[in-house]
């Protein structure tokens, strides 16, 4: 018998020119067969598809790369997790094993951090929206509360003096950084004076000690320099407090905001190309701090509440092809089992996107849609992908920020998600909904049973 | 009986580089993509092309047919082709 030979789907490819800036990063024909060293096929047969990963090791990797760069560049350097970035309790651990503080916005954050056994003077509490009793508690815990405008501020001061309490407070600075539009909208404004009006107060207030000074400008900021300038600002706020008031204090804050490695939609190259590198954003920050008139001992320690950028690239999404159609134009359109209900972060970022086994080198530029019966279930519009066939597995990367905890339950059940440990072991770190999971929360009226 | 037509001011060439002399747009194919080519434009039906395939690849007959309607669907896009 003739062997015959090797089989490739008929394809023809259209010359274009300027294929990068439309497309993001270069072709994606290169497969992803495995997550460190976990076979991708076994990791869908033992736990479904779609699928989150979290990847132990990146993570450790990460955040003890982020600490060496800082820590080289400025003596006290103090990380706290954000939580509203992933707060899966294996992926908060892991940031807390590896010395994070818990940085929480509201109480259901607060409450999980105590749960995980963080101490109240180990969480950092910020958000416009911490209620009386919120407050009352983080107080008697002794949290770090970062104020955010002037309600809050005499909420706690209200609550001191009833209760005869002492509560240990910052506040939260908006300034201008020359990156717009201005994230004015939390805390006191720098250059207007209300920053300083609000430390005036707090000063007054013997209930009140004045701890540190927190700002976060934005997210995926892409210039390092806002951060010098933000660094610098809240260091002669540092100064203006300690001529006036004789007050050296404990931390500064900078918040998150540094970059993934993700791109954004609309740019024009990919993101490894223009982001800054933590160390240039660890140069920024730490340029702007020294202009403290402090020394050695007397330096407030830097606290960072980085998100995105020490997550990101830990977290994968597998997801498996429904089907394969040609839209009404001809183009390609590949439907798979993940949609923008559990990938939020598709509205905004050009995901990598591999397949999860070797195809063919022959690339084809595809729309890639979810599962759902929506228009707006486009996980990508324009991405070069090779033929994957009904069945066949496509990895999405740099899906740990944001992901899992802004997905919704709609249509769909929000799927498993798994931690690869360093061991290489794979466990099981969020049990995928089911139908009780929902119905548990329903009730329906009596009259409206049906027979 | 013949299915398809290829206009005439279409060129391929050897390693599968094809030009549209009407547009000047340019367009490569892979390997079997060519074959498939040569014999719409020999004149082979569709059956014909099919079996030929079936006959030369490792693949089932399915497969062929549901990536022949994929691939002639795209090649109409492009105007490459038009129905007999
Ligand atoms: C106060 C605060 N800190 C930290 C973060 C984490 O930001 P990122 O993920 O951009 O690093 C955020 C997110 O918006 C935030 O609001």
């Amino acid at each position: 018998m003739s062997t015959k030979k090797r089989y490739e789907r008929p394809i023809i490819t259209k010359y274009q020119s300027g294929l990068m800036n439309k497309f993001g990063s270069g072709p994606s024909a290169k497969a992803k067969t495995s997550i460190d060293e976990v076979a991708v096929s076994k990791l869908v047969e033992e736990y479904g598809s779609p699928l989150f990963v979290m990847s132990e090791r990146q993570l450790r990797n990460n955040q003890q790369n982020a600490i060496r760069i800082f820590r080289t560049r400025y003596p006290k350097v103090q990380f706290a997790w954000s939580y509203k970035t992933n707060y899966l309790n294996a992926v908060c651990s892991v940031f807390h094993q590896e010395g994070s503080l818990a940085e929480v916005v509201s109480e259901f954050e607060y409450d999980k951090a105590k749960l995980l056994g963080i101490k109240g003077s180990n969480i950092i509490f910020n958000g416009p929206d911490k209620s009386r009793a919120a407050l009352q508690k983080a107080i008697k815990d002794n949290a770090k509360i970062h104020i955010d405008h002037f309600d809050e501020l005499y909420e706690i001061i209200d609550l001191c003096n009833s209760e005869n309490l002492k509560a240990n407070v910052a506040i939260r600075v908006n300034m201008d950084v020359g990156v717009y539009p201005l994230w004015d909208r939390f805390g006191f404004n720098y250059e207007n004076g209300e920053a300083w009006q609000a430390i005036k107060r707090i000063m007054s207030e013997k209930s009140l000690k004045l701890t540190g000074l927190h700002t976060h400008i934005g997210t995926y900021m892409m210039t390092a320099e806002a951060y010098r300038i933000a660094a610098s600002k809240l260091a002669s706020l540092a100064n203006s407090i300690k001529r006036e008031f004789d007050i050296k204090l404990d931390y500064i804050d900078m918040g998150g905001g540094f970059a993934s490695n993700n791109t954004l939609i609309g740019q024009y190259l990919p993101a490894e190309q223009i982001i800054p590198s933590m160390e240039q954003y660890a140069d920024a920050i730490s340029s702007g701090m020294f202009e403290m008139n402090a020394t050695g001992s007397d330096l407030p320690a830097l606290i960072l509440e980085t998100g995105r950028a020490l997550v990101d690239n830990a977290g994968y999404l597998i997801t498996t092809v429904l089907a394969n159609k040609r839209l009404s134009t001809g183009r390609r359109a590949i439907i798979i089992d993940a949609g923008v209900n559990i990938l939020f972060t598709s509205f905004w970022y050009k995901h990598k996107i591999s397949p999860a086994q070797e195809s063919g080198v022959h690339v084809e530029d595809s729309s890639l849609y979810g599962p759902l019966c929506m228009n707006i279930d486009l996980i990508r519009e324009s991405i070069l992908l090779p033929a994957v066939k009904k069945g066949e597995h496509l990895v999405i990367e740099d899906v740990g920020a944001y992901a899992m905890t802004q997905w919704m339950q709609f249509i769909t059940m929000r799927p498993n998600v798994v931690m690869i440990m360093q061991d290489g072991t794979v466990e099981l770190i969020r049990k995928s909904e089911a139908l009780n999971y929902i119905l548990d929360r329903e009730l329906l009226p009596k009259q409206l049973k049906l027979k | 009986m013949v299915n398809f037509i290829i206009p005439e001011n279409i060129a391929i060439s050897e390693s599968g580089f094809l030009f549209l002399a009407g547009t000047g747009e340019t367009f490569t194919l892979n390997q079997i993509g060519k074959e498939i080519f040569n014999l719409i434009r020999s004149k082979s039906s569709e059956e014909e092309i099919i079996n030929s395939i079936v006959n030369d690849y490792d693949i089932d007959k399915a497969t062929a047919h549901k990536d022949f309607a994929d691939f002639i669907s795209q090649l109409k896009h492009y105007s490459i082709l038009k129905e007999a």
